[in-house]
């Protein structure tokens, strides 16, 4: 392959890790919510949506790791280290982009602590999570802005998809029935 | 109620006989306080047998040794919060003997190098005259709310770091990492007395009142129907009758051992001595002394209802068995008290009382079943009337 | 149900509930149904008195997959030997 074509390879690998990243951070934001409920679902149980929300997320932090070192190496992408830590200092679309350096940087504190989460204890761990909920929209919102696929059809729909998804687990969320988890239950205060 | 204790029955000790703030005459009275090393102190309080007077009764030695094993200088802490409102005899020990109590505190942290010495009060109490003694001696004496719940050791120890008064997971024992994730020593301040004694006088005077396998004496806090309310000194191993008799009882149904976690001894039992073996019987131990005379002409069952309604009210709502099994126990119970004939109530009751047991940081659910259960156990006849629509003390009430 | 390790040990695993932390999220129940059930309140009930239930060697697997599961992390397992 030559170099032209290597590059475009890369190109295609970055935007590719991207959206699937994205369409996996929805899936897990929608069984946190879901997980949170304590109800099940069918065929998997209360356990099965904690697990699925569990490997969705580690696959979108995997392939946000791909989609980040494609990105370094293809020359087209003008992605230097300091941008994964500091944001709106790239070349290339420094705005669309530098939200990509936040959600990265909140994806890493959040998975860090989930992994550690036994060591941490539970307050640390829930106080952390919620930055999730502000993680998913910057992520989201730079999908939509960085990228040669910026105004297709197809990213819009699948962004679409996304925010429909995301909107209706957090309609869900807000509801009163949410939080009777099924069974009645008094209010209790949590360790 | 009021605090006034009276002449004791045969047995006294030294617990009441205090000489308040004045250390002189404290000192001039029991004597000059030794200065044991730790094995020696252990060895004395090991053949001296002495248990905790809190309600737990759980061996000093065993305590002491768990927090002599850690590896840094423990907190030592007297226990002074007294939750249970039957109760009043830590209150008075303090106010009539705090020296006694400090005596304990400074023994035990010589001996075991505590890093810090605390006694907890409740805050809601005039803590003035102890507070001056206790700093006058290097004990930090510290207000802490109060409530059922707040004098489990666990509890204590959260309030200690700042936190709310609630039990934490038992899992890690405050004998192990406890206040700063100090080896803590939690003793009631009564328990703490009675160990300043047994370093004076030694294990074999200790010995010499109460019974061989329960030596010592301890502090009866007396309430409900009784001429005479107020805290006794007597010895371990008195028949309840014995005890009891000072205060004047006056014509009683049942008798609650241990407060409102202990169980009902029937008028029929009164005979039964105070120790862990023969209350046994009944499903409960001495606890921290509390005896409640129930008049015939009080309902046992409205009684058990509004305690059970207290209790319920007492959870810290962190445990989900507790904060959900206790309301409906005490719904249930004011529906049998209310005379709602419904045969189902005693089991649905039973039920719940088991489905709490055990279930829980603490044990409030544990012992809140207890009382439930023991109610429903002792007054079977008063409760078998309720559900046929009638009152056996109501009657009584109206008789007379 | 103690069993005999590789050295010849006899090894008792205990499941602990930090009922401080537990949510009645029923994970836990769904995981080990051999040793919890549910109460009526959705919290986790043994089905044998003990208070840490002993986790026979069979189950494990599934109760570290019910550590792991649990939301507010209330299990913990632990060797009781």
């Amino acid at each position: 392959m030559n170099g032209a074509g290597l590059n475009e390879a890369l190109w295609a690998l970055g935007r590719g890790t991207g959206v699937v990243a994205l369409v996996m951070f929805t899936v897990a934001m929608v069984l946190g919510i879901a997980s949170r409920s304590g109800r099940p679902l069918p065929g998997l149980g209360r356990f099965g949506v904690s697990d699925l929300h569990r490997t969705a997320s580690l696959t979108g932090v995997g392939l946000v790791a791909v989609h980040l070192t494609s990105l370094l190496f293809d020359p087209f992408a003008q992605l230097r280290l300091v941008d994964l830590v500091l944001p709106f200092l790239a070349s290339y679309r420094p705005f669309w982009l530098g939200l990509g350096t936040l959600a990265v940087d909140t994806l890493a504190v959040v998975a860090v602590v989930s992994l550690l989460r036994v060591r941490v204890g539970p307050r640390v761990f829930r106080a952390v999570h919620w930055a999730t909920y502000a993680l998913w929209p910057v992520a989201l919102t730079h999908a939509l802005g960085s990228g040669t696929d910026r105004g297709t059809l197809w990213l819009r729909a699948v962004a679409a998809g996304c925010v429909l998804a995301v909107v209706v687990a957090v309609g869900w969320r807000l509801t009163p029935s949410y939080a009777e988890r099924g069974w009645s239950r008094h209010p209790r205060r949590t360790a | 109620m009021s605090a006034v204790p009276m002449t004791a029955p045969p047995g006294t000790r030294l617990l009441l006989d205090g000489t308040g703030a004045d250390h002189a005459a404290h000192l001039a009275r029991y004597g000059a306080l030794p200065r044991p090393g730790l094995a020696d102190l252990l060895a004395a309080v090991h053949h001296s047998g002495l248990t905790g007077r809190g309600g737990a009764g759980f061996p000093t030695e065993t305590k002491m040794r768990a927090v002599a094993a850690g590896s840094r200088r423990p907190v030592i802490v007297g226990n002074g919060l007294e939750g249970e409102p039957l109760s009043a005899k830590d209150a008075v020990l303090l106010g009539r003997n705090p020296h006694l109590v400090l005596d304990g505190l400074e023994l035990l942290a010589r001996a075991l190098r505590a890093r810090r010495t605390v006694l907890a009060v409740p805050a809601d109490a005039d803590t003035s005259a102890v507070g001056s003694v206790g700093r006058a001696r290097g004990v930090s004496v510290v207000p802490l709310a109060g409530g059922f719940v707040a004098g489990q050791e666990s509890a204590l120890v959260h309030q200690l770091e700042g936190g709310p008064p609630t039990p934490q997971d038992p899992f890690t024992r405050v004998t192990e990492s406890g206040v700063d994730g100090r080896p803590t020593l939690v003793l009631n301040v009564e328990t703490l007395a009675q160990l300043a004694l047994v370093a004076r006088y030694g294990a074999a005077w200790f010995r010499g009142i109460g019974s061989a396998d329960d030596p010592g004496t301890s502090l009866f806090t007396i309430s409900g129907s009784v001429r005479h309310p107020g805290v006794v000194e007597a010895e371990r191993g008195s028949i309840l009758r014995d005890v009891l008799a000072p205060a004047e009882p006056m014509e009683a149904s049942a008798v609650l051992v241990g407060g409102y976690h202990g169980a009902w001894v029937p008028a029929s039992g009164l005979g039964v001595r105070l120790t862990a073996r023969d209350l046994a019987a009944y499903g409960v131990s001495v606890g921290a002394g509390v005896l409640h005379v129930l008049d015939v002409r009080a309902c046992p069952v409205e009684f058990a209802a509004e305690v059970a309604d207290y209790l319920a009210s007492e959870s810290t709502r962190q445990c989900g068995p507790c904060l959900n099994g206790l309301p409906r126990m005490a719904t249930d119970l004011r529906r049998l008290a209310a005379g709602v004939r419904d045969n189902a109530l005693p089991g649905s009751i039973r039920r719940m009382s088991r489905l709490v047991t055990g279930r829980g940081a603490c044990a409030h659910p544990d012992g809140s079943a207890r009382f439930v259960a023991s109610t429903l156990d002792v007054f079977r006849g008063h409760v078998a009337a309720h559900l046929e629509g009638w009152c056996p003390s109501a009657q009584r009430r109206a008789a007379s | 149900m103690p069993v005999r390790a590789a050295e010849g040990c006899l090894v008792t695993t205990r499941l602990h509930i930090d009922w401080t932390r537990c949510d009645g999220h029923g994970s836990c129940a769904e995981l080990l149904p051999e040793l919890l059930t549910v109460d009526d309140f959705g919290f986790p009930l043994t089905r044998f008195a003990d208070r840490d239930p002993v986790v026979p060697p069979r189950d494990e697997d599934a109760a570290r997959h019910a550590v792991r599961s649990c939301p507010v992390m209330a299990l913990r397992l632990y060797d009781a030997s």
